[in-house]
């Protein structure tokens, strides 16, 4: 058989038209994770609400407390315990000191220590996971057991004795105190979640496609598992604010809460009740509103991310 | 399953000791001592004395053995500031009062809550799931404080026959009971529905339905008696929140109960009485958490035959 060398020339070979090529293309636009939860959440009415709330008394809390014209600390014994009028919005207290003020900053410390409560559970939770995720067996199940233990000391009774323990007899606690008695126990919850994201993740193919080019664990974690697991932690980190809050307003309550004159929303309600049975029920009703608000408005928007992420809720 | 069992007991013990050694160890840590700050005019004798009653003069690693015997022994010690009661019997007295109050909102958060959630799940975006969901969200999002303060001014300063405050009869219950169990009520409502629709929606449950059972039937035997298990599981965790709401249901309703002198020996720095009340809480919670995954164990046939298949 004689051998034929093949021949190519470029008469051979035509540019497939346009319209070929055009079947292949993806027609509409590809819409990615974040983009695409945000396109959800904005359909959860209540989400939306709570977003839109948690918003303005973020502003608020920031110029709330300068606009009333009246400091915070200051006390005017001329003008104590005003209902709500004109002058004084929100009325004042029995030191004659200006509860508008006062309950806008009160909501600024009171977010501050519940996303800073939340910051730290979610360093050291990604942190804990992280290694117990990677590591060997015998790491993971010593430290999920160590881990298991610490969370099922009761969180308020660690809260409680810790503030008692820093804190000087009746004049409450000072916000770092009050910030580390809350992430000691409760960082727990964000460390199992990624560690078990992690356990799932690590076994997906682009883990090991980047294993076997030779990336140390650590640049997976950092580079691959974290980022894929962003949507589930920002759930818990928005749940895991509420909670900070409501335990601060209830250390509040219980007189001990953040240092006097500094107000927060629980030591506020806790002056507020004082005033009850004279008939000063503005006085309570003010942070109670305002921390039902923010716990409302968080839990809200957290359990609409957590509908906007799950997947098999997509339309 | 007693592998089970054993293994969640002997993690409870571990748990305990942790907490009683943390207790002990943050305690002692306190700057000053509990007599050192406010009997500054006392005579050395005396303070020497009550150094000795208390047992603070021996060294930390002595007093901590004689701490864990005491408790061994269920002795809590005595109080530093009241000369009158023992930490044992003020618990003694307190406790009954507090479990009382916390088993009544218990009932009604068990009684309403999952009935509320299932509700709303069979009749789903319909005015009774709203009204669920309404409820839930004022539950989850209104701390206890606020709801007790709100029931006296609106509900008892209106009716003549319930008591602002107190304790004693039955009708001093009715608000406290109410206020703790808005919060557990809530979040078992929530859970309720969620699991409820979920169950509804299985295969077995169209399988019954085909089979010509009555609604009713399929509902109770199918539905709820699958969706109840997710409850089960977080009782342990209600029966905390429950305990912490008491602190603050008590506080606010002037009622004599174990959260009561928690907070006011909090307040008036009886460490001896802190630390004791602060170990039986947690052994009452420890406890409660461990009948509690037992209990699961019983009722849930797939944890039990994963546990048995290992």
């Amino acid at each position: 058989m004689e051998k034929t060398d093949l021949i190519y020339s470029e008469e051979m070979f035509k540019k497939a038209p346009q319209k070929l090529r055009d079947a292949e293309t993806i027609r509409r636009p590809s819409i990615k994770y974040w983009p695409d939860v945000w396109r959800r959440l904005k359909q959860d009415k209540l989400a939306m609400v709570g977003l839109g709330l948690l918003i303005i008394m973020g502003i608020m809390s920031i110029v709330g407390p300068h606009i009333s014209g009246f400091k915070y600390y200051e006390q005017d014994y001329s003008n104590i315990n005003v209902k709500p009028n004109r002058e004084y919005w929100f009325g004042t207290d029995e030191l004659g000191r200006d509860l508008f003020a006062r309950a806008w900053l009160g909501t600024r410390y009171s977010l501050i220590i519940g996303i800073l409560a939340a910051l730290i559970d979610l360093g050291i939770g990604v942190i804990y996971g992280g290694i117990a995720g990677m590591g060997s067996q015998r790491v993971d199940a010593i430290m999920m057991r160590i881990a298991e233990i610490i969370y099922s000391i009761p969180y308020m009774l660690v809260v409680i004795l810790l503030t008692v323990v820093f804190s000087t007899a009746g004049s409450g606690t000072s916000m770092f105190v009050l910030i580390l008695a809350m992430t000691i126990t409760d960082w727990v919850p964000m460390a199992n979640l990624v560690r078990g994201q992690v356990l799932q993740l690590r076994e997906s193919e682009y883990s090991l496609a980047a294993e076997s080019l030779g990336a140390t664990n650590s640049w997976i974690l950092r580079k691959h598992i974290i980022p894929n697991t962003m949507g589930p932690i920002l759930v818990n980190v928005t749940l895991t604010i509420p909670r900070a809050i409501f335990a601060e307003a209830t250390l509040g309550f219980l007189s001990l809460g953040l240092q006097a004159p500094k107000p927060s929303l629980g030591t506020l309600a806790n002056d507020g009740i004082a005033g009850m049975p004279v008939g000063n029920f503005y006085q309570i009703l003010v942070p109670s509103i305002l921390i039902s608000l923010i716990m409302f408005s968080f839990n809200v928007l957290g359990d609409g991310l957590r509908d906007a992420m799950d997947p098999r809720l997509r339309k | 399953m007693g592998k089970y069992i054993l293994k969640r007991l002997g993690m409870a013990i571990v748990t305990l000791w942790a907490i009683i050694t943390i207790t002990f160890i943050l305690m002692h840590s306190v700057p000053g001592n509990p007599f050192a700050n406010e009997n500054k005019n006392i005579p050395d004798v005396v303070y020497q004395n009550l150094m000795r009653k208390y047992g603070l003069d021996k060294p930390y690693s002595e007093q901590y053995v004689i701490y864990l015997k005491n408790i061994g022994r269920g002795n809590f010690g005595e109080s530093m500031k009241s000369n009158a009661e023992t930490v044992n019997e003020m618990i003694a007295r307190g406790f009954p009062v507090s479990a009382r109050l916390g088993a009544q909102a218990l009932l009604i958060a068990l009684i309403f809550g999952p009935a509320l959630g299932a509700i709303a799940a069979l009749h789903q975006n319909k005015a009774s799931d709203y009204i669920a969901m309404i409820v839930s969200i004022i539950g989850v999002s209104v701390p206890s404080f606020v709801m007790g303060s709100f029931l006296i001014q609106f509900v008892a300063r209106k009716i003549g026959w319930i008591p602002i405050g107190g304790w004693g009869e039955f009708r001093h219950t009715l608000l406290p009971s109410f206020a703790l169990a808005l919060m557990p009520l809530a979040q078992m409502s929530r859970l309720m529905r969620s699991s409820m629709l979920e169950v509804m929606g299985q295969d077995y449950i169209k399988t019954a339905q085909s089979k010509g059972i009555s609604k009713m039937t399929v509902i109770m035997k199918h539905g709820v008696r699958n969706a109840i298990l997710p409850i089960v599981s977080i009782l342990g965790t209600t029966v905390s929140n429950l305990l912490v709401g008491s602190f603050v249901i008590e506080k606010i309703f002037g009622i004599p109960g174990l959260g009561m002198f928690f907070t006011t020996s909090v307040y008036n720095r009886d460490y001896t009485l802190i630390m004791g009340v602060t170990v039986f809480y947690s052994i009452v919670l420890i406890l409660s958490f461990l009948f509690v995954d037992i209990g699961y164990m019983l009722v849930d046939p797939k944890i039990r035959l994963t546990e048995e298949g290992h």
